[in-house]
């Protein structure tokens, strides 16, 4: 029992280790977002509380946590508080098995693959009870197309998945990385491209930023699902949207970028300088280098019309990602390339 | 330790299912339906059936009960009239019931029923163990199941995607094709007459130069 017990504090421990620093990512990306926006947008972007502007995530979070909490009066009330947490929880759960480094994970099982597509199709529950249980037609409406966009865009990020495990022939996520040991062309970007794109697109899509933001829509729909929240409960739609942000940087670079593997590992020369930058840093520059991507996305492209956004999903990406599946099936039967 | 966790999963999941069928709202009924899959998924993790547990949750929680909640939400259902066919449905409801009964009786008290004894120890990666099965054992049931499924869709597509007088369609190839002489017209205006005379006389002879 008091082994148990011992246990159960150590995996506590671990979610501490993972949970904080995340929040504190989160944190931070806000504040980065609106730098690197403003620079896009030549402004200064936030530079006020705290020496450049440090401190503005803070401010921002003790202002939204020192608001009211309203709860319109026609709302599902029970619904309408547990939406955000359902949004919440399962863009944390799906941490559990991210590897940091070989042998760094929570969870190491099997079906990683599986748990993190599972886990990422949950969060759009959340999302389309607050948009019902607000009562408010707005909210509904953005509701509706989070659910549309995201069950759609889901499918064609799945079969990128499928691609991925194909090559490496297991679902476990550090068996995946390991699968990629190597300088940067023996990862899986460059003989999986199409499906590398496609998830990128998608893995946009399904965090609803822009380009692909119709379900907040401030211009149309005011601000969509969350539009009667404030307070707490506001803020934690956009901690969720933030962590899922960071998730699908991570997986990208877990499943196409080679994990925590350098850009030389395993060349000569190179290999051992680049190798002496420890492996849990190389996956976080790969991560930030996605997470400007997001911004820079959101900095420079007008956001897609609805059905544009239905008509890519569709009729581009998933098709893009059928034909690549059998052109993989094809190059992994017959042993072409230098990959499989 | 494990079972005190079982029954508590299985305790959760008698409950939600039972209140899938009493709860008076069809939303939160969909979301108990939920949470029933929820507790099914974690006592499957719990016989070490891994990648059922998670497929479960994958397939049924993240993509089915998702255009479930849906339709539910756009439907405006009358409750009362909904219990009012309670008692016409009861006999055929009773019917159906009681072939499930019998089919899983017939089941579980099957003498060569291929299900392994409690504590034989499962292969270790059984999405491996599965998959191998499926593409080798059992591939014509396999294959058969997809074919279904496959006829299900194009149905399905074809039943809602029959044209209809009245609707609209874009075509996105004409969308692109659009050059701005096809939508966009340039007026010249006549200027007000009230302005300095060579201005005036400038902005003449420039209308009559275009």
């Amino acid at each position: 029992m008091m082994a148990e017990i011992l246990e159960l504090i150590w995996i506590v421990l671990k979610i501490v280790a993972i949970a904080v620093p995340l929040i504190l990512a989160v944190a931070y990306m806000t504040y980065a977002e609106r730098k690197v926006i403003g620079w896009i947008q030549v402004r200064r972007g936030p530079n006020r509380v705290g020496p450049l502007g440090l401190l503005q995530p803070f401010a921002d979070v003790f202002k939204l946590v020192l608001k009211e909490l309203l709860v319109p009066a026609q709302a599902n009330k029970a619904l309408f508080i547990i939406a955000p947490l359902m949004v919440i929880a399962p863009a944390f759960a799906a941490w559990a098995v991210v590897p940091f480094n070989a042998g760094v994970v929570l969870a190491d099982i099997n079906v990683g693959l599986l748990y993190i597509l599972a886990m990422t199709s949950l969060g759009v529950y959340g999302i389309v009870l607050a948009g019902w249980a607000s009562n408010s037609k707005y909210a509904l409406l953005g509701a509706m197309r989070t659910g549309a966009q995201v069950v759609s865009y889901e499918i064609a990020m799945g079969f990128a998945l499928v691609g991925v495990l194909m090559a490496a022939r297991s679902l476990n996520l550090t068996e995946i990385v390991e699968a990629q040991a190597g300088p940067f062309w023996n990862w899986y970007w460059l003989p999986l491209l199409p499906l590398f794109i496609v998830y990128w697109i998608s893995g946009v899509a399904e965090t609803n930023r822009a380009p692909f933001d119709v379900a907040e829509g401030e211009s149309e729909i005011v601000a969509g699902f969350h539009v009667e929240y404030s307070g707490t409960a506001f803020a934690l739609f956009f901690l969720a949207e933030y962590a899922n942000m960071i998730l699908v940087s991570a997986l990208a670079s877990i499943m196409f970028l080679g994990g925590w593997y350098s850009p030389f590992h395993g060349v000569p020369v190179l290999g051992p300088i680049f190798d002496l930058v420890p492996g849990p840093l190389w996956l976080f520059a790969k991560m930030a280098f996605f997470l400007f991507c997001y911004i820079w996305f959101r900095g420079t492209f007008p956001r897609y019309r609805y059905d544009q956004i239905m008509r890519l999903g569709w009729k581009v990406l998933i098709p893009v990602t059928v034909v690549w599946l059998i052109v993989e099936s094809l190059m992994i039967i017959f042993k072409i390339g230098p990959w499989f | 330790m494990q079972l005190v966790i079982f029954y508590i999963f299985a305790a959760v999941l008698l409950f939600s299912a039972t209140m899938v069928i009493t709860a008076k709202n069809p939303v939160h009924a969909v979301l108990f339906l939920v949470l029933t899959f929820f507790n099914a998924a974690a006592i499957w993790l719990f016989a070490e059936a891994e990648f059922l547990g998670v497929a479960l949750v994958l397939v049924y929680v993240g993509a089915v009960m998702v255009l479930f909640l849906f339709v539910v939400m756009m439907l405006d259902i009358n409750v009362a009239r909904m219990r009012e066919g309670f008692a016409r449905y009861l006999p055929l409801g009773a019917a159906v019931a009681l072939v499930m009964i019998l089919e899983m009786v017939l089941v579980v008290s099957a003498p060569d029923a291929p299900v392994p004894a409690a504590g034989e120890p499962l292969p270790d990666n059984n999405t491996r163990a599965i998959g191998s099965v499926l593409y080798t054992v059992y591939l014509y049931p396999f294959e058969l199941a997809a074919g279904l499924l496959l006829v299900a869709i194009i149905a399905a597509i074809l039943l809602t995607h029959r044209r209809r007088p009245g609707t609209r369609h874009q075509d996105p190839g004409k969308q692109v094709r659009v050059r701005k002489a096809d939508r966009l017209r340039l007026v010249n205006l006549p200027r007000e007459p009230k302005v300095a005379p060579a201005a005036a006389a400038e902005a003449q002879q420039q209308t009559e130069t275009k």
